[in-house]
């Protein structure tokens, strides 16, 4: 899906795309270990917690091509999913503002007797923002049942963590705030799986935050916005990538045990890319949200200076219909 | 000490050429009589028992912030965390951007959070939080996800000493993001019905409170469970002459002014408290500014795009061709709140007088 749809974007069908290359254990590793009930406050590189819950290649991409079934009406660019049904909240750009709301969440979760914890995702980099730090201070200060899952590939856009923090990683923060912690090998989804089963037992039993810094690499650039090669060798990439992949090594391992064959893999990389670009093409053929949109959804109940607004756009765009087709 | 309720004849034990409409000056609300249906109380005690009756009315009501546990700094939250245990009424780190997005969090899973801010002077940790999640919360989930649970209360405004710091007010900053709803009371009985009426929106509140009337405000204030509605202006005075928009504890220097002006030059003004700052009650002040031609707008903020600004642009949009004189602001300077000229910085109730005779002497 990453694949294609960043191309899609290099095409100019959409705006911005990013992936989730090389982080695909954690994502897969973590929500495997989690039930839909427990609430996931992702940062934006995350679709593979949304996949694993059920999000289809539709939803994927209607989202994407802003057309008129997307669950969000199009008003965020490409890739800030969410998902009411599947207990994603929708993603927001700036980093780091969901672990607080993560922290809130758990408390709730705790207060109504919910067997559930809350899950938030975020990079290297949002460690450094002040939600990062309140956010973790709340969760251990109040008692909140929430998995702080830091993946750490690396970089924030250009800023190799070299640059973001002086300290040992992201997991030597944890005895500071009084919580308990693991780091756990990114790239191995079984280790992931295991670390955030551990990690939610353990929240639920003693109401109590976890952080799990996830040591992973990331293998595409930070976005259709951005170039890697202009901050780090190429030769890095293409190492990393193959000593560490951690599709490469779930393959590895699968086949070991006969799990899967070569032709396994082949069948359905073909079949899936042909979903892909099926739900693609559709998306794509799909009308766009319609304009009224722009105004609902402010508020609970759209107040009188917005429906003022409303008609004062709709009476201009009827007047002037050919410059807004 | 005589203690006059609202409902009394208008003439103030204070002086007895200049009633105080509605509020009177008393330093002991505990003498004020108690009927089984009212009680004299002053703003903090009024706060204090909106946010009882949420707790009392709503299982996942919860109340949090700095200090808020021994009663808070202003004691709006006394005796609630006794009442309601220590998961519902709990302190916080200091953190308002953790307040806010702990508030945030906890709404968008089907709670009804109730934050408190210690000084509205320190709001601005949260403003990424109260801009780009709280305000966009519903609209950038296509109403998937919404945090109208969530309300974030705070003193605001001047208070005779409170420098920089402690004197803020600031509306209009918030006012200018959408998706937020900004609250103000101006008396204790309009402040217990507007904050329960906050906590309840589906949609997220900020709500500010004049610190300066916490004590010195005092009304009879229903016992019961009320709300008053957000979105709506109050007309505190009618008058047909020019009509003063404001809101907070100005509205108190607003009613001296009108008293001024009707002692001294027999101006009758009609006196509007907007009350919810965003989205507000343009149509009020429009009927208004129809029938008297002249508007004041005043406010503690300053002057240069504070709320007033706003108020003027669209009036003078909708009413220009019935006004009979420029419109007036009569605001805080354009400095940061100063502490030993605060008298000066202040727009009292002569600055606003001379405002009110200005618009009249101009008018054709």
């Amino acid at each position: 899906m990453d694949g294609i749809l960043l191309n899609a974007q290099r095409q100019g069908r959409i705006s911005f795309y990013l992936t989730c290359r090389g982080e695909e254990a954690i994502l897969m590793g973590a929500a495997s270990a989690l039930e839909v009930g427990d609430p996931v406050f992702a940062q934006y590189r995350e679709q593979g917690v949304l996949m694993w819950r059920g999000f289809t290649l539709e939803q994927f991409t209607n989202q994407c091509f802003s057309n008129i079934l997307d669950l969000g009406k199009g008003r965020q660019m490409p890739i800030h999913y969410g998902s009411r049904a599947l207990n994603y909240h929708t993603v927001s750009s700036p980093l780091g503002t969901q672990l607080p709301h993560a922290v809130g969440a758990a408390y709730r979760l705790k207060l109504a007797g919910e067997h559930h914890v809350a899950v938030c995702f975020f990079g290297d980099g949002s460690t450094s923002t002040p939600d990062f730090h309140s956010a973790l201070n709340f969760a251990a200060t109040l008692n909140a049942p929430v998995i702080f899952l830091c993946r750490n590939n690396g970089y924030a856009i250009s800023t190799p963590t070299s640059d973001q923090f002086a300290g040992d990683g992201v997991i030597s923060r944890a005895p500071g705030y009084g919580m308990a912690g693991i780091r756990v090998d990114g790239n191995d989804i079984f280790a992931v799986h295991a670390a955030v089963r551990e990690a939610k037992q353990y929240a639920l039993s003693n109401n109590a935050p976890v952080l799990i810094e996830a040591m992973t690499y990331r293998q595409g650039h930070h976005s259709t916005s951005d170039d890697s090669s202009q901050y780090r060798s190429v030769d890095e990439v293409l190492v990393t990538t193959e000593n560490h992949d951690p599709l490469n090594r779930l393959e590895a391992f699968l086949k070991k045990y006969n799990l899967l064959s070569e032709e396994d893999v082949e069948d359905m990389q073909k079949q899936e890319r042909k979903d892909v670009v099926k739900a693609m093409e559709q998306a794509e053929r799909r009308p766009p949200v319609p304009m009224r949109e722009l105004f609902t959804d402010v508020y609970h109940e759209m107040p009188l200076h917005l429906q003022r607004q409303q008609a004062q756009l709709e009476a201009h765009v009827k007047k002037y219909p050919e410059k807004y087709a | 000490m005589k203690i006059l309720l609202h409902s009394l004849p208008r003439r103030s034990w204070l002086t007895a050429r200049r009633p105080l409409s509605h509020l009177t000056m008393a330093t002991d609300p505990t003498i004020m009589s108690v009927t089984s249906s009212a009680q004299g109380m002053n703003m903090f005690q009024a706060v204090n028992d909106a946010m009882k009756i949420a707790l009392e009315t709503d299982p996942t009501a919860i109340v949090f912030g700095e200090d808020v546990a021994f009663g808070g700094v202003f004691r709006c939250s006394q005796g609630l965390q006794e009442r309601f245990g220590k998961d519902r009424v709990f302190n916080t780190p200091i953190s308002e951007n953790g307040i806010a997005g702990f508030a945030i969090g906890y709404a968008a899973t089907g709670g009804t959070a109730i934050g408190e801010i210690q000084f509205a002077d320190y709001i601005y940790p949260a403003m990424d939080q109260l801009v780009n999640e709280m305000a966009k919360f519903r609209y950038r989930s296509g109403n998937q996800w919404q945090a109208g649970g969530a309300t974030l209360r705070m003193p605001a405004g001047a208070v005779g000493h409170g420098g920089h710091y402690h004197s803020q007010s600031p509306e209009a900053y918030l006012a200018h993001t959408a998706g937020l709803t900004v609250v103000m009371p101006s008396s204790p009985k309009a402040a217990k019905g507007l904050l329960l009426a906050s906590i309840r929106s589906k949609d997220p509140v900020i709500f500010l409170e004049p610190k300066a009337l916490y004590r010195s405000a005092v009304e009879s204030v229903p016992l019961g469970d009320y709300e008053v509605e957000l979105g709506k202006a109050r007309i505190l005075r009618e008058g047909s002459d020019v009509t003063l928009v404001g809101w907070g504890a100005q509205i108190q220097r607003l009613q001296k002014a009108c008293d001024l002006a009707k002692e001294m030059d027999g101006i009758d003004c009609e006196l509007i408290d907007l009350q919810t700052i965003v989205p507000w009650d343009a149509e009020a002040v429009e009927q208004s500014v129809l029938k008297t031609g002249k508007l004041v707008v005043s406010h503690e903020a300053p002057i240069t795009c504070g709320f007033g600004a706003e108020v003027v642009a669209e009036l003078q949009e909708r009413c220009f061709w019935a006004l009979e004189a420029p419109i007036k602001r009569v605001c805080g300077f354009d400095t940061p709140f100063p502490l030993v000229f605060e008298k000066y910085y202040l727009p009292d109730e002569t600055r606003n007088l001379e405002a009110i005779r200005e618009v009249v002497r101009s008018s054709r």
